[in-house]
């Protein structure tokens, strides 16, 4: 148990980097080939591996890259790929990540062109995508719950969350305003916090 | 982002048809990983085989890349200063906000009180998700399987 422990922290010290790009690309393989519906229904998973097992980025740091990866343009699970693995090991880190979570949408994809056109059509896999959709809601709900829960302590926070939602659900502002009010909030209200 | 590929591959480029177009988006939603990735990938493959696909896709990858990078290696120099703390500060609570918009509308439109199967699913991945250890990937695997009993 020791042994093992001991071994993981030589390996995030960088004492064997191809091990640990090999960690990096497995990991978002991994989480590549059980994302659907969005990247935010994968947060979870993200999350344990990152946070809870490795501990390669503290909560915060995580919804703060999560924070980047929704401003920036293109798929959430392939921004928040890039930055985690940029933050591991560099910019080799990043590409490991990157082809890791890219690389089974490809080969299903691939598979699926040139054998099953009528995919949607097989026995079975409507009722199997019945059973995946609401869970994949729940699990959006999760990675609020379990994420809120570890980086809020402040009542001001929870204040701005539910107004946000508040903008976001009735008067439909668009994500990229809500993303701009919060930077800007946190300037007004957080500059002198600590 | 999905009206910006309408635009391109079926008007501009005439690639694929309008049916073509809903299947493929069809198939994209009920695979695993990044509805863009996939949509990339099948409209090269269609377009120019294998190696269209995979031009495709690294042209969808390649700005996330970019950018990110960019923006990750400018945050690593910054990322400790106070006015940059006070941003990620005020970002956290727009992004929880953001994310549990998502959450409402995912359930909103997968979730209907007339279906207890739905709500069945919802809550016990909720439950397990949240409050035991178990692995996310088992809870979708799980999830599928109760789909293909329950609703076959």
């Amino acid at each position: 148990m020791s042994q093992e422990k001991n071994s993981l922290t030589a390996e995030s010290q960088g004492e064997n980097p191809q091990k640990i790009l090999l960690q990096i690309f497995i990991i978002f393989l991994k989480i590549g080939a059980f994302t659907f519906g969005g990247g935010l229904a994968m947060l979870p998973l993200v999350k344990q591996e990152i946070v809870d097992h490795r501990k390669w980025v503290s909560p915060q740091e995580f919804v703060d890259i999560v924070a980047v990866a929704m401003s920036a343009p293109g798929a959430i699970i392939i921004n928040s790929a890039v930055y985690v693995g940029y933050k591991i090991k560099g910019t080799a880190g990043s590409l490991a990540a990157v082809l890791g979570a890219a690389l089974p949408s490809f080969s299903v994809i691939l598979v699926i062109a040139v054998f099953f056109l009528q995919f949607q059509n097989l026995p079975g896999v409507e009722a199997v995508f019945s059973g995946i959709r609401p869970a994949v809601g729940a699990f959006i709900a999760a990675a609020v719950f379990k994420v809120g829960r570890t980086s809020l302590t402040q009542i001001k926070s929870l204040a701005f969350i539910v107004l946000f939602l508040l903008f976001a659900l009735f008067l439909e502002f668009h994500p990229i305003l809500i993303i701009v009010m919060g930077g800007f909030t946190g300037l007004v209200f957080y500059r002198n916090d600590d | 982002m999905l009206p910006l590929i309408e635009n391109e591959v079926i008007r501009a480029n005439t690639w694929l048809s309008y049916p073509e177009f809903i299947d493929i988006i069809a198939i994209a939603e009920m695979t695993p990983g990044p509805i863009a990735i996939n949509l990339a990938t099948f409209v090269g493959f269609r377009i120019a085989g294998i190696p269209g696909a995979l031009a495709s896709t690294l042209g969808v990858v390649l700005p996330s890349l970019i950018i990110i990078l960019i923006t990750a290696k400018f945050l690593q120099k910054f990322y400790k200063l106070p006015l940059v703390q006070a941003v990620f500060k005020g970002l956290r609570p727009a992004v929880i906000a953001l994310i549990s918009l998502a959450a409402i509308t995912i359930l909103r439109s997968t979730v209907t009180l007339g279906d207890l199967r739905s709500i069945l699913i919802a809550l016990a991945s909720f439950i397990l998700l949240s409050f035991t250890r178990t692995n996310p990937i088992l809870v979708i695997i799980a999830a599928g399987a109760a789909g293909l009993i329950m609703y076959s």
